[in-house]
């Protein structure tokens, strides 16, 4: 019995070891999100109070529109090997600002064309409405974004910064 | 060498941060970084001792940029804003870094990662830290008066509130007479009193008011200026006013939906709407024998998922003075929930039942049917407890309908710039903390014009609504944050993109030296930065928010 026990947790111990040397060399995208002072920024507040987890992968840069977003921070991000920016602000109808975040979508629409054009996936850039209160909508993009990214590997950009 | 020096802060908030992430060895990663001179780890940064360390190592290492890692700036930025400023540094001069309820909150199973995710928004802290520049706040004078829109008997309140307190007020009606609603109300629950007994003498006190200038068959045609200022153009009858303003109040109020085409209202003789009975009951009931109410008319439905909020109150009133007036009538209420709240609402509706008044509940999938062809001769409505259909005589049928926002409402938010939530009624600042504020400075709201309220609420919430307009008005002036856009001259080619951008209408093109160059008009600015990151020739910049700014926390995350 002593040798089954003993000889189990060996290879647990070695099983884990595996797992812990795949999770180091597994992939993990870099996420960039500008999010709204009034609505999304909250909203990631609220996810903390709630404690809903999500994966670490997220760096929040705080604006307060997200009609302040200049397209050209995004490609900044991109450029200099973002795997994925978020684009977070209010619903539309709730803007702070009236209509930041409609000018928003319509920047962000257009670059992800453009963006498109030079070869990057269309789940690399992605623009959410999250309500001031709703902090497992921002769980929620987070954690799917940041599966789906994983899934896409290591952005195009960042392979031929290195190379 | 770089003049700056950068101070760091990191707290453990007990264990909120410092159970999760390495908090000491994010601190001496923190001295690694540029510009760094001086950085420690507190139990609490916000404590006394907390605080009183920031404001001597200020002047211990003369520190020009604070950063603090902690919770979150929407609690905590003032406190730490002020303890730089009584260190003598500019408050704009100090940067947030939340690594609680963004970090060791959210990753508490990870602390490895959220210890690296500490240090990489930390790093991102520091190089927006050493772009800061120091900001002045603008000083604005404030109009002492007021402008109450909507003459119902919250926007008479707000303005007799205010105009005892000495403020000028400008009361607009756009109905020939002041009294909004209640004028056409018979009796007000729970007291049962006249409707005219409250609203005649309250209209008689605000037009003998001398600080009250009412203008009624009047709308509001424009709204330009900010708080402290705002000019308003007034339109009589086609009839053109300019008056200035410090504060705006919207008390616009309601408008009973009128159900047209359901059960048969319009076509059938005997169908009344709840306000139509109020008239009914005000002139004297016919010989009525047999009243059907159906509660929830155009309300809690998909197309209009609110509920209305005080119908089933008026419904019950309603059911009582018909009673009172003819015990022999029955009365039948039908609703989906009753809505009577509290202690007195509750009692009512006892009493209610008490004088046999019947209350059956039907379920949407199954809606009361009308019996009866030009007039309504009986209901049909599946008992939902019973579980089997009941007919009804009927020789009168009452719709219950909600309160709707008006029409115009969308109009008026836009040129006052201010929210409607998705039923159209207007929005708050915030719901629990700002329920009487818009989120635009100096404009407040109560009444109906927010959500069905009855007359003690709309009353309560006028009081609130003008205790809030008092405060700027009474301090004299207003000084708004820093965080708004600025142009530089040299770089702009007057295109105008920016001026049909703004949604404040802050920016114009002046003419400078034969070029035309656009100009803001720093106290209407509210920073929302649409401006800079739409300007073609990166002439406009968001104070705080510059594109260096956010640049460097960009590029000080991916390295």
């Amino acid at each position: 019995m002593n040798g089954f026990n003993l000889s189990r947790s060996i290879r647990t111990r070695q099983l884990l070891q595996v797992r812990r040397m795949r999770k180091i060399t597994e992939f993990e995208p870099r996420i960039i999100a500008f999010t709204c002072n009034w609505c999304a920024y909250s909203a990631a507040d609220i996810a903390g109070i709630s404690r809903f987890h999500y994966p670490a992968n997220v760096r929040n840069i705080k604006v307060m529109c997200t009609g302040m977003i200049d397209p050209g921070y995004i490609l900044r991000a991109f450029e200099r090997g973002a795997d994925g920016v978020l684009v977070a602000g209010c619903e539309i109808g709730d803007c702070h600002y009236i209509s930041g975040n409609i000018k928003a979508k319509e920047r962000v629409e257009r670059l992800k064309k453009l963006l498109h054009i030079l070869g990057l996936e269309d789940e690399r850039l992605r623009l959410e409405w999250i309500d001031a209160g709703d902090g497992r909508k921002f769980a929620d993009t987070i954690e799917n974004m940041a599966g789906k990214l994983k899934k896409l590997g290591p952005s195009p950009f960042k392979k031929e910064v290195k190379s | 060498m770089s003049d700056v020096r950068i101070g760091i802060f990191v707290c453990h908030c007990g264990k909120n941060i410092g159970g999760v992430i390495n908090v000491p060895e994010v601190t001496e990663y923190a001295k690694t970084l540029p510009d760094v001179v001086y950085a420690e780890h507190n139990l609490y940064t916000c404590s006394a001792e907390g605080i009183s360390s920031i404001r001597q190592k200020i002047s211990e290492h003369k520190l020009n940029r604070v950063v603090v890692a902690s919770c979150t700036p929407r609690t905590h930025e003032t406190l730490f804003r002020n303890a730089c400023e009584a260190a003598g540094l500019n408050k704009y001069l100090f940067e947030f870094v939340n690594i609680r309820d963004q970090c060791s909150w959210v990753h508490m199973q990870e602390p490895e990662k959220a210890t690296e995710k500490a240090r990489d928004l930390i790093r991102m802290g520091v190089a927006k830290a050493r772009l800061l520049e120091p900001l002045e706040e603008v000083e604005i004078r404030v109009t002492p008066s007021c402008l109450v829109i909507g003459g119902g008997v919250a926007g008479m309140s707000a303005a007799l509130n205010l105009a005892n307190q000495g403020f000028e007020v400008y009361l607009v009606e756009r109905d020939k007479e002041l009294g909004g609603l209640l004028l056409n109300l018979n009796r007000l629950f729970t007291i049962n009193g006249k409707a005219e007994e409250v609203i005649i003498p309250l209209i008689e006190r605000v037009k003998n008011h001398q600080k009250i200038k009412v203008h009624t068959s009047t709308e509001v045609k424009g709204v330009a200026g900010f708080i402290g200022n705002f000019d308003v153009t007034l339109d009589q009858k086609g009839e053109e006013r300019k008056i200035k303003v410090g504060t705006i109040i919207v008390a616009t109020g309601a408008e009973v939906l009128k159900p047209v085409g359901q059960y048969g209202y319009g076509d059938k003789s005997n169908i009344l709407t709840q306000l139509e009975l109020e008239e009914r009951l005000n002139k004297g009931m016919g010989d009525e024998q047999n009243i059907v109410m159906i509660n929830c008319v155009g309300a809690r439905i998909p197309e209009r998922p609110y509920c209305g909020r005080i119908c089933c109150m008026v419904a019950i009133k309603n059911a009582v003075l018909i009673k009172e007036n003819d015990p022999r009538a029955k009365v039948w209420v039908l609703h989906r929930d009753l809505m009577t709240y509290g202690t007195e609402f509750e009692k009512y509706y006892q009493k209610a039942m008490e004088k046999g008044i019947r209350f059956i509940r039907y379920s949407l999938d199954k809606p009361p049917e009308i019996v009866g062809n030009n007039k309504v001769k009986a209901v049909k409505v599946y008992h939902q407890l019973m579980g089997k259909e009941m007919v009804l005589p009927c020789d009168m049928l009452v719709l219950t309908t909600p309160l709707i926002p008006h029409e115009d409402n969308q109009d008026i938010s836009r040129m006052l710039r201010v929210s409607l939530s998705e039923h159209g009624f207007f929005l708050e600042a915030h719901l629990k903390l700002q329920p009487v504020e818009f989120a635009t400075d100096g404009i407040y709201i109560c009444g109906c014009a927010r959500w069905p309220t009855d007359v003690p609420e709309a009353i309560s919430q006028a009081c609130a609504a003008s205790a809030k307009a008092v405060i700027p008005m009474r301090r004299g002036y207003v000084r708004p944050e820093a965080i708004t856009a600025s142009v530089n001259e040299d770089k702009c080619s007057g295109c105008g993109t920016c001026v049909l951008l703004c949604p404040y209408n802050a920016i114009e093109l002046q003419s400078k030296d034969g070029k035309k160059l656009a100009h803001i008009t720093t106290a209407q600015c509210k920073g929302c930065g649409t401006c800079g990151a739409a300007c073609p020739s990166g002439a406009i910049s968001m104070n705080h928010f510059r594109d260096e700014e956010i640049l460097a926390q960009v590029e000080a995350l991916v390295i």
